[in-house]
């Protein structure tokens, strides 16, 4: 059931487009940091702790 | 139990952990929802046509791109006068979704305005105040990422964003002045109280408590994140020294 | 506190101290700006007021650095931090000597440049006012802005990146000021809000800076 967006479909789709694919790389990229500082944080624990 | 204890980054990490995929499926549940409901279940605007659509998107990410402002300056407040630095890896976690918050905002701002008003850009109150905003933002993350000692980065942003704050509000003011000043345009406001009807303004919530929880969601991800970076550099410069 | 200031002044003055090159940046932007739009005079007389005031608020910029990093780099920031003068009262002189050394020679200069953009001469007052009310505020504001970037190797460009947003509303009430005053409008409004930047920034900033500066300095 798509609504016809009839002379703005450019505007809306643009709009939905740009806006959905900014929160998506916000989201990802600090999702993917954390990760990073995470995996990165364990291997330095994890080499401290090897030579305790 | 004292809020006061959370400043602990131990126990942050560990109380956080738990939180944030609340946090996170809620944003996902209620934006959905409201995006879901605003797009396909809401009729046209008698004088907007389709492209109150996106309002949806437009007003939370608003929303959103000031209060990250007046979070990063409480929690400023709460570093300068606590030390907690819990508090200040917060306020550098909040900037870049402010950044990309004003950035939605202008972005879908400009894509309404240019059949509303056909231009891509006024410099109404209400943009300018926006692209005002953003400089602030950008100045802010580059001090943040300009200076190595992280005490002093966390007390000079912290300090920056307090005379911002005042020049910020100062700048609306001045803002307003400019523009009603010199010329009596069309308003090109969007009111929520005056122009948006009940049948609008449900998804509208939906969308708004969305954006809120994935800013709660995010700020707690990219706090966790500089925590952990920080206690990397600490452990490797211990180890070094 | 006069000592000081005399001898910020003298550094400014000196062959290298940058005093000739804040002007000579001011009448280069206002030269560039009729390449850039158009050389027709009704319409840059029109816009002459915000190119002298945006042309004289980047020359100021420009100097700002200057404000400490020469008593940054041979250490005679830490010893006027710790000398018995509060570092609030340095910082106010230290702004001083850069408004009489850059704002005051760019004030005085903007007539003539004006002339470049179709200026007429009962046009001159205002501008000269406006500017003469409005360019203590820069100097302080982007004082604050130099105690942030001070301790940086080329701090330059995020100076700018700092101090330009928060030059807005000074440029905003200036530019108006000066507009108004030209085509014989009430100009009470923003004379007396630009007069309240200067005043509350001259007041308040230097506490701002110097706690920046303490932090810099550590």
């Amino acid at each position: 059931m798509m609504p016809d967006l009839g002379k703005y479909a450019f505007a809306v789709l643009g709009s939905y487009a740009a806006g959905l694919a900014l929160l998506a790389i916000l989201v990802i990229w600090m999702v993917l940091r954390n990760t990073a500082a995470r995996k990165r944080l364990e291997q330095i624990e994890g080499a401290r702790d090897g030579q305790n | 139990m004292s809020l006061w204890e959370y400043a602990n980054p131990v126990k942050f990490l560990s109380f956080t952990g738990k939180i944030v995929p609340w946090f996170a499926a809620g944003a996902a549940l209620f934006i959905a929802v409201g995006l879901y409901w605003g797009y396909f279940l809401t009729p046209d605007d008698y004088k907007q046509g389709s492209t109150v659509k996106i309002i949806y998107l437009h007003v939370p990410a608003a929303l959103i791109a000031i209060n990250a402002w007046f979070m990063m300056l409480v929690a400023s407040l709460i570093w300068l006068i606590r030390r907690h630095h819990v508090s200040a890896l917060a306020a550098r976690a909040a900037a870049p979704i402010g950044i990309v918050m004003t950035l939605i905002t202008l972005i879908t701002g400009a894509l309404w305005g240019q059949p509303m008003w056909g231009t891509w850009w006024a410099w109404d109150p209400r943009l300018t105040s926006f692209l005002i905003l953003f400089l602030f933002y950008l100045g802010y993350v580059a001090l943040w990422a300009a200076i190595d000692n992280p005490d002093t980065a966390a007390d000079l942003t912290s300090v920056l964003c307090m005379v911002g704050s005042i020049f910020a509000v100062m700048s609306r003011y001045a803002v307003l002045f400019w523009n009603q000043g010199l010329h009596q345009g069309a308003s090109l406001s969007l009111d929520k109280e005056k122009n948006v009807a009940d049948v609008f303004y449900q998804p509208l919530l939906m969308s708004i408590t969305g954006f809120v929880l994935l800013f709660v969601a995010l700020v707690l991800i990219g706090t966790r994140t500089e925590i952990r970076i920080r206690r990397a550099s600490a452990l490797l410069a211990r180890e070094r020294g | 506190m006069n000592a000081l200031l005399l001898r910020d002044m003298r550094l400014a003055m000196r062959a290298g101290g940058g005093f000739g090159l804040s002007l000579a940046f001011f009448l280069i932007v206002v030269v560039l700006v009729p390449f850039g739009v158009g050389p027709e005079m009704g319409l840059l007389s029109k816009i002459a007021p915000g190119i002298l005031w945006v042309g004289a608020l980047l020359a100021c910029l420009l100097s700002l650095d200057r404000i400490f990093a020469l008593d940054f780099e041979d250490g005679t920031l830490d010893l006027l931090a710790t000398a018995p003068l509060p570092l609030e009262a340095v910082v106010s002189v230290k702004s001083f000597a850069h408004w009489i050394t850059t704002g005051l020679p760019l004030v005085l200069a903007a007539p003539f440049l004006g002339v470049l953009l179709g200026l007429q001469s009962d046009a001159f007052y205002w501008i000269v006012l406006s500017l003469l009310l409005g360019t203590p505020a820069l100097s302080v504001i982007g004082t604050f802005g130099a105690a942030l970037t001070v301790g940086l190797k080329r701090g330059g460009l995020l100076l700018s990146l700092l101090v330009l947003p928060l030059y807005v509303p000074t440029l905003i009430f200036g530019a108006e000021l000066a507009r108004r005053g030209i085509v014989g409008m009430d100009v009470g409004t923003p004379m007396s809000l630009l007069l309240g930047i200067t005043f509350a920034s001259i007041a308040l900033l230097p506490f701002a800076s110097a706690a920046v500066l303490k932090i810099n300095l550590r």
